[in-house]
């Protein structure tokens, strides 16, 4: 997964082999952010900051309880392996994610390997189309149910 | 829901979500449904293994650099400048050194008196690598032309680079000694430090048909008179000119901090052949060195130090303000990046702190650091930087930059009628990027190229953008063009390995190997410098984009001409 660092005025990229092939995708991942937050992701406080735009809008949403409790829990883990104890709290997550695949797409363990080259380049759409399902849900029932009779909800 | 893709902080949560799968689908142990705890030891085991894998398979598959960079020259067409600067040095036979081929003692007696010319159409004040390529540009244009090289050396025309790289890591001694290096760029054969050209005997040169380069060795000028179009030597004479050229490079920096009689003589600067020749016998006698300065020329000193004493018998020590080699031209990363390398040489290497004392100590030296690190050692050598030699610039009423030092000359490199300035002590108008001054060898070669065609009537502006390079140990180097300063932000480009398992427990081991960093400017954001790091060969693409003007939202774009391949995959087979 590419990822991006950043010190002062200088920032690293570090894309994968596929980023790497594709200009589209550079452009956005190697442009300056547009906004600046004012804090990362830990307040000065030590607390996790909800609000970051770096989470992408997970701690809100449909299964944005979820997130937070596994976030939570692996930024205050002290076990060995950082984050294993917190498994079930991921797969809660996951379970929920899969719940909602038109929002969640990305983060969906079975889309990994066979949609990974559509994954990145619908990482915006599926903002864009996730504004407007959101807007969708909060207006009434209509838009949850037809969510969950959706056939990619898997049984597990 | 906002969806869109930040760069910064987003891959750590997206990690996540990927971890909590229950399925890994590349590592799964025979027991898939044997429960999550399971799972995260497989995935824990196979990331160490993984790791370990890389670090074997990459250090076994690493090319010695010169064949990287041969490689990756081959394949763009391009020339490398120090394939070409070798090209230009006098070749030299494998035999045992004979008293001929032996470097040209300094002479302590001034040189006997030479009929000296009263006037040379083409004068050249300095006699390095600038003045040298001012020459041969001037005979290529004006192949009758008669031109007269002043320098204050004891020496004819050299290449400097050597002196702090190949006379110590080629690893012959003795050669080194003679001032000759294995020329790697040409199939290892033994090339003299020197520039080869056939010189005339000065005070032949006024009276050849076919004109010639003549070099003064040994002789300063101090004074210059640019109305009347003379230039006055030590001892009186004068000459006039029709064209002259101001390549006269600089002086060590020093420090008043290592000043003092009982201090000096355990202290030494470092630029020219005697330099090189007095460092390398005072190290007979050496155990512990310091290098003050973490730029080019301390860092390559203290590496090629360290490496010629490898097997022991001298400690290499380095200190600087700075919180990485390299770091007034390297991003922090990479300058982090480049201590480790120092250090894995054999260096030990203090950042970030200063010398704040020097007292005499047992036969040497105490330096004292702004941290309170005491440093005894036998020798220090100063690395920090250089003054450009402006001296003429009073009596030839010529203007110098205050803040960038060096003669003022325009983009064609002329500082006022018939008069040109090259090379370290030219500071220059560039089109692209402004008023510079570049301390480079291959912009001595360009400048010097430059300004002698245009003293020979061609009217060119300063166009091609020289290069510079650097290795750091034997698998860590790089190559820059433009304006290359840590000061400016900039914007790093490295392909990673794709596999994740090298991020096991939430620290990344960030790949900083291979990369391309980009250099922009404050306002627009612009392009000004690029540095391709463990990448070779690509400066024509990376002049490109400056001269283009290229935005710093135009990088991912220009991705692809930089042909970055991400490191090599570890083998799945190499771990179960």
């Amino acid at each position: 997964m590419s990822y991006c660092k950043r010190e002062g005025e200088h920032r690293s990229v570090f894309l994968t082999e596929e980023d790497l092939a594709k200009p589209e995708t550079l452009g956005s991942l190697v442009a300056e952010e547009e906004e600046d937050e004012e804090f990362g992701v830990i307040l000065p406080n030590g607390e996790i900051n909800w609000e970051c735009p770096c989470l992408g809008g997970m701690p809100q949403g449909p299964c944005g309880q979820e997130f937070k409790d596994a976030f939570s829990c692996f930024h205050y883990s002290t076990a060995e392996e950082k984050g294993s104890d917190c498994i079930d709290k991921f797969r809660a997550m996951q379970e929920c994610f899969q719940k909602y695949p038109d929002l969640y797409k990305d983060y969906e363990e079975d889309s990994e390997e066979t949609t990974k080259t559509e994954e990145e380049g619908k990482g915006e759409k599926m903002g864009a189309e996730g504004e407007e399902k959101g807007s969708e849900q909060s207006s009434g029932g209509d838009g949850g149910s037809r969510v969950l009779t959706s056939s990619s909800v898997p049984g597990s | 829901m906002a969806g869109r893709v930040f760069c910064s902080r987003l891959q750590p949560v997206r990690h996540l979500a990927r971890r909590s799968a229950l399925q890994p689908r590349r590592y799964q142990s025979g027991g898939g449904g044997a429960g999550a705890t399971n799972t995260w030891l497989v995935l824990a085991a196979a990331g160490a293994s993984v790791a370990a894998a890389y670090q074997v398979y990459t250090s076994n598959r690493t090319k010695p650099l010169v064949e990287q960079k041969k490689d990756a020259y081959a394949k763009s067409g391009a020339v490398h400048p120090e394939a070409v600067a070798e090209q230009q040095l006098t070749p030299s036979s494998t035999e045992a050194a004979t008293e001929e081929s032996a470097p040209p003692p300094e002479s302590e007696t001034p040189p006997p008196p030479i009929s000296l010319p009263d006037k040379v159409p083409y004068v050249l004040v300095g006699g390095g690598t600038a003045s040298f390529a001012a020459a041969k540009a001037i005979r290529e244009r004006d192949p009758a032309a008669k031109v007269l090289i002043v320098t204050q050396e004891n020496y004819s025309p050299y290449s400097r680079p050597p002196l702090s790289k190949h006379l110590w890591l080629s690893g012959d001694h003795a050669a080194a000694q003679q001032l000759k290096f294995i020329a790697p760029w040409s199939g290892g054969k033994l090339v003299d430090l020197f520039y080869n050209a056939d010189f005339c005997k000065v005070g032949e040169l006024m009276d050849r048909e076919e004109g010639g380069i003549a070099v003064l060795t040994g002789t300063k000028v101090v004074g210059m008179d640019t109305k009347s179009g003379s230039i006055s030597l030590a001892g009186g004479h004068v000459i006039s000119y029709d064209k002259c050229l101001l390549a006269t490079g600089g002086r060590p920096r020093t420090l008043p901090l290592f000043s003092g009689e009982k201090v000096e003589k355990h202290v030494s600067v470092y630029r020219e052949i005697p330099d090189f020749l007095t460092l390398d016998q005072r190290l007979e006698n050496t155990k512990r060195v310091l290098v003050v300065g973490g730029g080019f020329l301390g860092t390559e000193l203290a590496v090629g130090m360290a490496t010629r004493y490898r097997e022991g018998g001298l400690q290499v020590y380095q200190l600087f303000p700075e919180s990485g080699n390299l770091g007034l031209v390297l991003p922090p990363a990479l300058a982090s990046w480049t201590l480790d390398k120092v250090k894995k040489e054999g260096v030990e290497v203090f950042p970030n702190v200063t010398p704040v004392s020097v007292e005499p100590e047992s036969g040497g030296v105490k330096v004292t650091t702004s941290s309170g690190i005491e440093l005894t050692v036998d020798h220090v050598v100063v690395a920090v930087g250089l003054w450009p030699n402006t001296d003429l610039a009073s009596s030839g009423q010529l203007e110098v930059d205050r803040h960038l030092g060096g003669f003022r000359v325009n983009a064609e490199l002329q500082a006022c009628s018939n008069v040109w300035a090259a090379g370290d002590a030219a500071c220059f108008y560039d089109p692209h990027l402004g008023r510079r001054r570049v301390e480079h060898h291959d912009h001595a070669q360009v400048s010097g190229r430059l300004a002698g065609s245009n003293m020979a009537g061609d009217q060119q502006k300063f166009e091609h953008q020289s290069m510079f390079w650097s290795d750091v140990g034997p698998d860590v180097g790089f190559e820059a063009t433009g304006v290359v300063d840590s000061s400016l932000p900039t914007c790093g480009v490295y392909p990673k390995t794709s596999t994740e398992l090298l991020q096991e427990g939430g620290a990344g081991v960030d790949d900083y190997s291979k990369g391309v960093v980009f250099y922009l400017s404050r306002e627009e954001r612009r392009v000004v410098g690029v540095l391709t790091w463990n990448l070779f060969g690509k400066m024509d693409i990376a002049r490109k984009v400056i001269a283009e003007g290229k935005k710093e939202g135009e990088i991912g774009r220009l991705m692809s001409q930089f042909g970055l391949e991400p490191p090599p995959k570890p083998q799945p087979q190499q771990y179960q």
